[in-house]
């Protein structure tokens, strides 16, 4: 027991003791590692889970001593038994319905991270959000949002213009100077090419909406024109009904192509559980698979692609680590986050393990955080991104300086 | 040259002008809207819409049929949802036509507002058969009552005791939860903290409201028996549909709510607390924040949210105080376009700018689907964000264009857009605006470019 324990913390320290090798040294390393790799272009995906996953739930620590108690009725099964939780490290498991993901960390392209939060305390939903989104450590406190800070700052990895959110509007998080375009399919004709001239020279006085129409036909052109994207719209009519589908679709169409977007940006819902939300099946395991099987198309659609790319999933807080009342979870603290792809050095759990018994638990109630998830956005940031040191603890992430980046999350 | 004021009160208080209207209102806006407080609530005509309780027990009573059946194999899964869609379209189609058709703009733009602070979302299970009803018994008769009236209505409707899952919350020493546990077998019953949270972040005091983790449960333990009759298993009995209270599943005992102790009579225990929050400075400001922001900028004015927020102090929440006191904000007044439509603003201003119809016949609801602001569809209790940047973005705008063009080119010469531009517009329509619209290729590309217009993205 206390053996397995120790492992995720051992990882853990050893990427503590990497970071605090020296920033000016590692961000030199992290240039002459993009550089090294000479043509490839990153890429990467951040999918904002709208709600609060409960990350005990999708990421369950099976070793931890209180874990089935505090579970109860919704406690996985180890790992070969039915309905069992599918193995990582010994310790952490992954709910049975993340399927691909659990071939992923096989493959050495998941890295799992636990017991991690933002810095906001608070438990509302909306504020959560937007700490998660604007990269400071207040509710409301910036207009724009951290990726769309660090697109800025992003020295030769990924261009100013390369962002693409998925849906019609820009979340927060991609909000901000640095020009983004959002799309979404289209199920109307649209205006011919004369009435798009003259509604354009109708804008040329408005700065927000002359900005805005000339992305959204810059985005439109892309996919019309892209050899790798003819066909989308015909995959994208027949699965209609499903958003998330249509979204990774699109996702993976932008960022498959050459010359095209490097970032994108969409999110999901459907994660607040606050009554009913089952254990190996039921409510949670429902919408999980549907982000598995999404994942998984993501993976297939973006072809060789996938192997410069990094997915990011995180969520604005956890829920509590025993079950309330309704046979659900209320708004809680910390929880996990998931980054996958062909570029991750995967097949991890980075977690400092806090331990679920009502001593350790926070406030009582909640996964007590103990990685600050800035510190896996620098690290991923700086890597993979090219975002100098420097920008990540000021521009991109204010007030951040105590959250050191953690290093080596990409593949060298 | 209109008035600005005719052109502020009819875009950005009401729902957009038709022709005549400005005409009409004259150079006297705040008279306008100030008249549409005096008479009572509208209220929808009567379209055979089914009351809430009806939906419910409607629905309850498919439940357990679904239950039976499924014992003899049979899958009758796809009854509840054959259920309740043709009621959402049915209500939300009627609200659309009001809010088209409507000579009190304003009192429907409030509706709105309140619906949506009081957001349920027909994403969670009843709800698409229940968002149409809740907010004809619960906000619509109580838009121009006392905010204290209408907050009492909305947490105590089954649509929203459903919604954020307090039906279901039993208090830890209640008598309910002592049985179980003397029986020893299945799970503990407990609390859900779900709507004891939401009111108080944001129904009321709003987040940094100055409450605590502690008040959040101590409050759902004071709500613990708030439920409905009718439904399955331990809440079948209770007239179906209705509001319940349990005391049975109610935690007893005198709890303690931002530092008030508030002793245990049952039910009367929550509108206890329900009043003082209602009356709390914390809630006057957060409301007034959100007016202020919906009906004069993204960034409300200080000067405009501290006279909103008095008014409501001064006055006990009394609502038609609260608006004139937004009335006669002068900052309303002085910036015009100062708000980014919603979708639903666009919709709605584009069917009653060009007398379009907005009758069941004419697949009345699909532009709010395209357009991406589905009818009681914000997908959570904070409802629809109220900024510039929650809309605007490029994909949004593009989507807007295409429908313009689509409206444009179904009625051609139908609508004359360079008479429309000046009645609809008013002060905002820009020579820029006026000289495409005159100079366009056809009628048809002369609306698109009307509907398309800097001036009418915005209000």
């Amino acid at each position: 027991m206390s053996r397995i324990t120790r492992l995720p913390r051992r990882d853990f320290l050893s990427m503590g003791a990497l970071a605090a090798g020296g920033t000016f040294l590692g961000s030199r390393l992290c240039l002459a590692n993009a550089a090294a790799r000479g043509k490839r272009r990153p890429r990467f995906v951040l999918v904002v889970l709208r709600g609060a996953l409960d990350g005990l739930a999708a990421v369950p620590p099976l070793g931890d001593r209180d874990y089935a108690n505090l579970r109860g009725e919704f406690a996985l099964r180890p790992p070969g038994e039915a309905q069992g939780a599918l193995p990582l490290d010994g310790f952490f498991g992954l709910h049975p319905a993340l399927k691909f993901l659990h071939d992923s960390y096989a493959a050495r392209e998941l890295t799992v991270f636990h017991a991690v939060a933002s810095p906001y305390r608070e438990r509302s939903h909306f504020d959560g959000q937007d700490v998660l989104e604007n990269g400071t450590p207040l509710p409301h406190a910036s207009q724009s949002g951290w990726l769309n800070r660090a697109l800025g700052e992003s020295s030769g990895g990924a261009r100013r213009d390369s962002g693409v959110a998925l849906g019609q509007n820009v979340p927060l998080v991609m909000r901000g100077p640095a020009q983004v375009t959002s799309w979404s399919p289209s199920r109307l004709a649209g205006p011919d090419e004369d009435t798009l001239a003259r509604i354009t020279d109708l804008y040329s006085h408005d700065p927000l909406l002359s900005v805005r129409l000339a992305d959204a036909l810059a985005a439109d052109a892309m996919v019309a024109q892209s050899d790798g994207m003819q066909g989308m719209a015909p995959e994208v009519a027949r699965v209609g009904a499903d958003r998330y589908a249509e979204i990774v679709h699109a996702a993976a169409g932008f960022l498959r192509q050459e010359d095209g977007p490097q970032v994108a940006v969409f999110d999901t819902s459907g994660w607040d559980t606050h009554a009913n939300q089952g254990g190996a099946e039921g409510q949670l395991a429902g919408r999980l698979t549907a982000l598995d099987r999404g994942l998984a198309t993501l993976r297939a659609q973006l072809g060789p692609a996938w192997n410069d790319t990094t997915v990011l999933l995180v969520t604005e807080f956890g829920r509590t680590a025993a079950i309330n009342g309704t046979r659900g979870t209320d708004h809680g603290t910390a929880t996990m986050a998931l980054l996958v792809g062909g570029a991750v050095a995967g097949g991890r759990v980075i977690a400092d393990w806090p331990g679920l018994s009502s001593r350790s638990l926070y406030q009582g109630r909640d996964l007590m955080p103990t990685l600050d998830l800035r510190c896996v956005l620098k690290g991923l940031l700086q890597e993979h991104l090219g975002v100098p040191a420097r920008a990540l603890d000021s521009a991109v992430f204010p007030g951040s300086e105590h959250a050191r980046p953690l290093r080596g999350l990409l593949r060298a | 040259m209109q008035q600005l004021s005719s052109t502020i009160a009819a875009n950005r208080f009401g729902l957009g002008a038709r022709p005549g209207d400005l005409a009409a209102i004259g150079d006297d806006g705040r008279g306008w809207l100030r008249a549409q407080l005096a008479a009572a609530a509208p209220v929808l005509p009567d379209e055979g819409l089914p009351p809430s309780a009806e939906v419910l027990g409607q629905a309850f009573a498919l439940q357990r049929q679904i239950r039976a059946e499924r014992r003899s194999g049979s899958d009758v899964q796809q009854k509840l949802p054959q259920l309740l869609r043709p009621i959402y379209t049915a209500e939300a189609t009627a609200r659309f036509r009001q809010a088209v058709l409507s000579e009190r703009p304003f009192l429907e733009r409030l509706t709105q507002f309140w619906s949506n602070h009081f957001a349920v979302s027909i994403d969670k299970q009843y709800m698409a058969g229940l968002a149409g009803s809740f907010e004809r018994e619960a906000i619509r008769p109580h838009v121009l009552d006392n905010f204290g009236d209408l907050l009492v209505a909305a947490e105590t409707h089954p649509a929203m005791l459903l919604y954020l899952d307090n039906h279901l919350s039993v208090g830890p020493h209640s008598p309910a939860a002592l049985r179980a546990g003397r029986r020893q077998r299945g799970r503990p019953l407990g609390i859900n903290e779900n709507l004891g949270r939401e009111i108080l972040e944001l129904h009321t005091l709003g987040a940094g409201g100055g409450y605590t983790q502690a008040d959040v449960t101590s409050f759902a333990t004071v709500i613990t028996g708030w439920s409905l009759g009718g439904g399955i298993g331990p809440f079948a009995d209770g007239p179906p549909g209705r509001f319940v209270f349990r005391s049975a599943m109610h935690e007893p005992g005198a709890k303690t709510v931002l530092g008030r102790r508030y002793p245990d009579d049952g039910y009367g225990q929550g509108v206890a607390v329900l009043n003082d929050i209602a009356q709390h400075p914390a809630t006057a400001r957060h409301i007034a924040v959100k007016l202020a922001r919906h009906f004069i900028a993204d960034e409300p004015p200080p000067g405009a949210v501290e006279r909103i927020a008095r008014a409501f102090s001064d006055y006990g929440g009394d609502l038609r105080r609260v608006y004139r006191a937004l009335i006669d904000s002068g900052e309303a007044w002085e910036q015009p376009l100062a708000k980014y439509k919603t979708p639903g603003d666009f919709i709605i201003s584009a069917y009653r700018g060009l007398s379009l119809p907005a009758d069941a016949g004419h697949g009345p609801l699909a532009p709010f689907e395209l357009l991406g602001q589905r009818t009681w569809q914000p997908g959570s209790p904070a409802g629809w964000p109220d900024r510039s940047a929650d809309w605007d973005g490029a994909s949004a705008l593009l989507k807007r264009i295409e429908w313009a063009d689509a409206v444009g080119g179904r009625l051609g010469s139908r609508r004359d857009a360079a008479a429309l531009a000046p009645q609809l517009l008013g002060a905002n329509l820009s020579a820029a605006t006026g000289t495409a619209i005159g100079r366009a290729a056809s009628a048809s590309q002369a609306l698109t470019l009307l509907m398309s217009a800097p001036e009418f993205m915005r209000r």
